[in-house]
């Protein structure tokens, strides 16, 4: 009777002391101070913490993360929150966002001194003052390269051949309601067909037998034919950075890129309206638009510096190049468009 | 008086958890629900309501609610033999078969889709039935999720039925079919009851699964809400779907509940040697029931091992090395091992939470109410803690940001809001697991441990404790496994500062590229092994004999 | 009737009980063993039951009669042996086929049904029509002494009550068999003593043949007719009440059937040669089981002894008395007649109140 007591105790208290562990060593970062920069991010932030570090010894900021969402949860997030911000600074907010960040009024404007993403600032007058570019992507339809070559069907290269019967049953994307990139590439065919020829050659691509999944890794890791697994379509929607990682034994990517089917997603920083440390979000904006940030870019988040000058790895800037001229639109327009643009799209496609 | 002082005291007792329920999930919806209703600050619910009569709302409304509908029965067709082969006869290594229903639990749903579909997709090895993206791999995946609920939930008490009522009835004549019918299903009933609801719940408010395995043709609710919230911002048409959410919650609880006063009696208890019994011939058609369901669990599990074990083309361990690392091309900031040990730590916390407020209203919805309007009260409140679980992650997680944000209750960045929402979560499995135990002990025994002198605490550890003991053990088991997966409603609260388990595999399964995919999958193959290995040790956990204090 | 004519009886339930009749119906269990891990818990055990008996199969706990009579409701694997009824094997026929019926120590009725629906239950199960169910059912609730309880739900009645809804709930469809595990255990001893008389009248009225096994031999002896004793997995002895109680087959028999002493060996030839019988088996290596009231006090029995103890009760005075060549013995002695402690007495022998023990084979311990 006693043992037992005993050891209930015991467990009781080996448990307590478990949790007491737990909760203390997670609670270390709570409370405010004027050193302190907090960051509202994506879910796909995934910055080294040396180059943090080094943010942290130039300026005497320590650095705060909260990802959360995707960019449009994020965007969201900040518009519903903007009375009572939980952050300094947002980083993650791109073009097809933008618009409703700066309608909303959640940012105000910095602009750093040395601000290298000139080419791409945003296209609307305000947007461009309150958001400093940091990064951009291109997304593109990516091809099996091995496949093609092992069916001797020659790849298609444009927007047209994805509807072309050869290549019937062979294309997978992911769909613009659920999904950023699905989003990006219907913008990309708003923007090469027009307001009026986009509908149509949607069309063309669901009379193709074009496959449409909700999400970015579910067309690419389980119908790509070069994903993890043994998908059987050689033609995905993904990125122009996507290609190093299928480098085989040979040293050679297993897949390519195809540069006219591109649409440029850029993503922004921006200081905060109502931010409790204004002069810490103004120093991480300047952070993220100088060279040690932007050369730790690709690495960390796959994604291509807008500082055309800082260094790429190696096997991006042999297998990795963004597209000469991708497709593009005001976010202004994009934003304008997107509910009526989803749906005329589920229309065409269900 | 007295009187008055005993259920000021149950008041009491329930203050607490209340309290975490108005302030983590009243307030935050209601908030959510007035942005949706009062349009540039003036009441306006005709736009909200507007959105109730569109067509398409009632297409998302039916299939939210036939497919929920569908994946429980299913759910309760398959997890109520299992439960049976699991609890009353006595196979070969059931104590780990029942550990490993529950791994499904936990995986993350970005990873289940991708192990659904990596099986029904055209050239998987399922292909050929064509089940890619219908609403029969929804539910499947429903179910597959679910079962671990139904077993956990209808176990708890079926291993302390006494099988002799049951023999009675088959000495009277009663068939097999007929003892179930009338004897067994009766006194499973409240367990049923409260694990249908659960498993409706979970299934009505599933979103990911849905929009992984759906595609774009099968849209819920919960998916519309997210979509409206997350992309489109419109606040009014998710406000509208988020009161008709509750609306059929509501009603849905009020259901179970009147099926469950009608239900619920004091158990006779039997020793859990006593009501296993051999594998008999007869049993040949449960089994095979049973292993039907077990199959479809281990289906998608066995597609991640295997996966997870792919190296270049060969087999081999290297992903499960590669845990130890960030990835390749540093795809992570921490290695999955640290983010093991956070999930750990955050889940620790959750299930510490969910234990003491869920016991709490456990102990306070058991008790018989001495009048009609003491009753009515108990039974509100044990409807009212059900509502989390069917009310939208994204209602709540945006909620969360725009109504804690006063001091001192900003806790929008506090590292407790995580494990927070994750208890309220589990919380609603603690107390249906709970509570229908603590609703069989016959009341007659509190009265004579307390006519003997035991204060209310003493008599809760004397008599209720022994006996609920197991379940309370069930119980932890569950939340912890509920914190180590939850991935939804977290997702959109600030993530938690040190990644965990879950979102490192969402960080792995983004990115391109063979070694990070294969790592995802270790990384879910491990996590779900974790659990396997908490929920085993849960049961394995003997306080021989509680009563003897 | 000389209390060795017991129907045969001997170790290793070899013996039948039944009354004599051969027409091979009701029960017969032949050989029967169920084991548990390998341990027998039911061992060789052969039994038989005619149509309209009460048999009552009575053992310490653990003594595996419980298992006997789940195995006989087909409730237990058999692992040799065989359970016939009317001459067909009841192998292969599941428990609810057999038409018996089983009422357990603690009833086992179903809370979620009123009294009525539990008692009418098994004709619910049989689809008898619902005018029918209602009629029986309070007929059967008349019988059992609960009028107008139908309504009533099981959790507000007592002990005694369930047990009588139970009971009435086993006999709805006659039952060409009842099932009684232990009925009036779990019962007070008042409570008992009355529900046994009632039990008895009710199965005679009935017409009802029932196996009855129990732990408590008053219980067997106010219901039952026929007896059988079991031990270990075996039946040690069965036969008539009567034919049990007269010639227990050995001293642990006798003790369990509330025999207060068992004399050995030379003692137990004094004793008998005291109470007139001259038995030369029983007086070399036999035994013989007292009463507490098989030695009495009188001016001139032909055994001395001195008084140790004595207790005043309402009909005797009860003494233990150590016997000069016996030992230490329980007798009675007249209230009237003045014994106290320390009193030099003598005593009578009532072998009416005494069994006589057949000779132990084996283990005869000096």
């Amino acid at each position: 009777m006693r043992t037992t007591t005993r050891r209930a105790l015991a467990a009781v208290t080996s448990l307590l002391v478990l949790t007491g562990c737990a909760l203390s060593n997670s609670s270390d970062d709570a409370g405010e101070d004027s050193t302190k920069v907090v960051v509202a991010t994506h879910d796909s932030w995934n910055m080294s913490k040396q180059v943090l570090r080094r943010f942290t010894e130039e300026t005497g900021y320590e650095v705060t993360v909260q990802p959360s969402g995707d960019a449009g949860a994020l965007t969201n997030k900040l518009v519903l929150t903007k009375d009572s911000p939980v952050a300094d600074v947002v980083y993650g907010i791109d073009n097809t966002f933008a618009s409703r960040a700066v309608d909303e009024g959640v940012l105000v404007d910095h602009a750093p001194s040395d601000d290298p993403g000139g080419e791409f600032e945003p296209q609307d007058a305000t947007a461009a003052e309150q958001l400093t570019p940091v990064d951009y992507s291109d997304v593109c339809v990516n091809i099996d390269d091995t496949w093609f070559a092992r069916n001797d069907v020659p790849p298609p290269t444009s927007f047209d051949d994805l509807a072309d019967a050869r290549y019937r049953g062979l294309f997978v994307t992911p769909a613009p309601s659920t999904s950023s990139p699905g989003l990006a590439f219907l913008a990309a065919t708003v923007a090469y067909y027009g307001e009026d020829g986009w509908a149509d050659y949607w069309q063309r691509l669901v009379d193709n037998d074009v496959k449409i999944t909700s999400g970015w890794s579910d067309a690419y890791q389980v119908d790509f034919t070069q994903g993890g697994g043994s998908g059987d379509r050689p033609i995905v929607l993904s990125y122009a950075s996507s290609p190093p990682f299928t480098v085989d034994d040979t040293g050679e990517p297993t897949t390519s890129a195809l540069l006219d089917t591109c649409f440029r997603q850029v993503e922004y920083a921006g200081v905060l309206a109502g931010a409790a440390n204004p002069e810490g979000a103004r120093a991480f904006v300047d952070f993220m638009a100088g060279r040690e940030f932007q050369e730790a870019l690709p690495d960390n988040m796959y994604v291509y510096p807008v500082d055309p000058d800082a260094a790429l790895p190696a096997a991006w800037a042999e297998y990795a190049v963004p597209a000469d001229d991708p497709a593009s639109l005001p976010e202004s327009v994009i934003a304008a468009h997107r509910a009526e643009w989803l749906e005329t799209w589920a229309d065409v496609t269900s | 008086m007295r009187r008055r002082r005993g259920f000021a005291g149950i008041a009491a007792l329930a203050a607490v958890p209340l309290a975490a329920l108005v302030l983590f999930f009243v307030l935050p919806v209601a908030g959510m629900v007035a942005r949706g209703l009062w349009v540039d600050g003036s009441f306006d619910p005709a736009g909200a309501l507007q959105v109730l009569t569109r067509s398409r709302t009632h297409e998302v409304l039916w299939f939210t609610l036939w497919s929920a509908a569908a994946a429980t029965v299913v759910s309760m067709l398959l997890g109520l033999p299992v439960t049976f082969v699991l609890y009353r006869l006595r196979v070969p290594g059931r104590r780990l078969l029942r550990a490993l229903v529950v791994m499904p639990f936990v995986l993350p749903t970005v990873v289940v889709g991708v192990a659904f579909r990596t099986l029904l997709a055209p050239s998987g090895p399922l292909g050929g039935l064509g089940l890619d993206g219908s609403a029969v791999a929804i539910v499947a995946a429903m179910v597959f999720f679910n079962l671990a609920v139904v077993v956990r939930t209808v176990g708890s008490m079926w291993e302390h039925l006494d099988p002799r009522r049951e023999q009675a009835a088959a000495a009277l004549g009663a068939s097999p079919a007929q003892v179930l019918r009338t004897v067994t299903l009766p006194a499973l009933a409240p367990s049923i009851v409260a694990a249908a609801s659960v498993v409706f719940l979970f299934c009505s408010t599933a979103f990911g699964i849905v929009l992984t395995l759906g595609g774009l043709r099968y849209s819920t609710v919960e998916t519309e809400i997210y979509l409206l919230t997350t992309q489109f911002l419109d606040l009014q048409a998710a406000a509208a779907l988020s009161l008709l959410q509750l609306f059929v919650v509501t009603g849905l609880l009020y259901a179970a509940h009147v099926t469950r006063t009608h239900r619920e009696h004091a158990v006779d208890r039997a020793s859990a040697r006593s009501v296993t019994r051999r594998v008999r011939r007869a049993d040949v058609p449960v089994l095979l029931v049973a292993g039907l369901a077990l199959v479809l669990v281990a289906a998608p599990v066995v597609t991640l091992v295997l996966g997870s074990l792919r190296v270049d083309g060969g087999w081999g361990t290297a992903h499960y090395r590669a845990l130890g690392t960030v990835g390749a091309d540093n795809a992570l900031l921490v290695p999955v091992t640290d983010a093991l040990a956070n999930s750990w730590r955050v889940a620790v916390d959750a299930t510490l939470i969910a234990m003491v407020l869920g016991g709490l209203v456990a102990v306070v919805v058991s008790r018989q109410g001495r009048s009609r309007g003491e009753r009515r009260g108990l039974a509100l409140l044990d409807a009212v803690f059900m509502l989390p679980l069917g009310v939208s992650a994204v209602t709540l997680g945006f909620g969360f940001l725009i109504t804690l944000d006063r001091p001192p209750l900003d806790l929008r960045t506090s590292p407790l809001l995580v494990p927070i929402a994750q208890a309220m979560v589990a919380l609603p499995l603690v107390v249906r697991t709970i509570a229908p135990v603590l609703r069989s002990i016959e009341p007659r025994q509190r009265q004579a441990a307390a006519s003997l002198g035991a204060s209310p605490l003493r008599v809760l550890r004397t008599v209720d404790l022994p006996v609920v003991w197991r379940p309370l053990l069930a119980a932890t088991g569950f939340a912890f496994a509920v914190s180590l997966g939850e991935f939804g409603a977290t997702s959109f609260l600030a993530r938690p500062q040190q990644p965990t388990m879950p979102v490192v595999i969402f960080e792995l399964i983004s990115r391109p590229g063979a070694d990070n995919f294969g790592m995802a999958l270790a990384a879910s193959v491990v996590l779900a092994l974790v659990t396997v290995a908490v929920m085993a040790t849960v049961e394995r956990l003997r306080i021989g004999s509680m009563g003897a204090f | 009737m000389a209390s060795r004519v017991s129907t045969g009886s001997t170790a290793g339930g070899g013996s039948t009980t039944g009354g004599g009749s051969t027409t091979g119906g009701g029960l017969r269990v032949e050989d029967l063993t169920v084991r548990f891990d390998g341990v027998a818990a039911v061992d060789g055990v052969t039994l038989d039951l005619d149509p309209g008996h009460v048999l009552a199969v009575l053992g310490p706990s653990g003594c595996g009669k419980s298992t006997l009579l789940r195995a006989v409701a087909g409730l237990e694997q058999i692992e040799t042996g065989s359970v016939t009824y009317d001459g067909r094997d009841l192998a292969g026929v599941p428990t609810h086929k057999r038409g018996f019926a089983l009422m357990f120590q603690d009833g086992q009725l179903f809370p979620h049904q009123s009294v009525a629906d539990n008692v009418g239950y098994p004709l619910r199960l049989r689809h008898r029509p619902r005018d029918q169910v209602a009629l029986r059912v309070a007929e059967l609730l008349d019988l059992v002494g609960l009028p107008g309880h139908g309504d009533r739900s099981p959790t507000t009645l007592s002990g005694g009550e369930r047990q009588r809804v139970a009971l009435a709930r086993a006999l709805a469809v006659r039952p060409r068999l009842l099932l009684l595990d232990e009925p009036l255990s779990a019962l007070d001893r008042g409570l008992r003593e009355r529900l046994a008389v009632d039990l008895r009248e009710i199965l005679n009225a009935a017409g009802t043949t029932a196996l009855l096994v129990t732990h408590d031999q008053e219980e067997a002896f106010a219901v039952a007719d026929r007896m059988a004793v079991m031990r270990a997995g075996r039946v040690v002895q069965s036969g008539t009440l009567e034919e049990v109680w007269r010639g227990p087959v050995d001293g642990e028999v006798a003790a369990f059937l509330g025999y207060a002493t068992v004399l050995e060996g030379e003692a137990a030839g004094r004793v008998l040669a005291a109470g007139g019988r001259v038995d030369p088996a029983g007086a070399r290596s036999g035994a013989v089981a007292l009463r507490r009231s098989a030695l009495r006090c009188t001016t001139d029995g032909p055994l001395h002894g001195k008084v140790l103890a004595a207790r005043l009760t309402p009909e005797v005075t009860r003494l233990v008395v150590a016997v000069e060549g016996i030992g230490e013995v329980p007798a009675v002695a007249d209230p009237d007649a003045d014994v106290l402690v320390g009193h030099d007495v003598r005593l009578t022998v009532d072998l009416g109140r005494a069994a006589v023990l057949p000779a132990r084979p084996v283990d005869h311990t000096p």
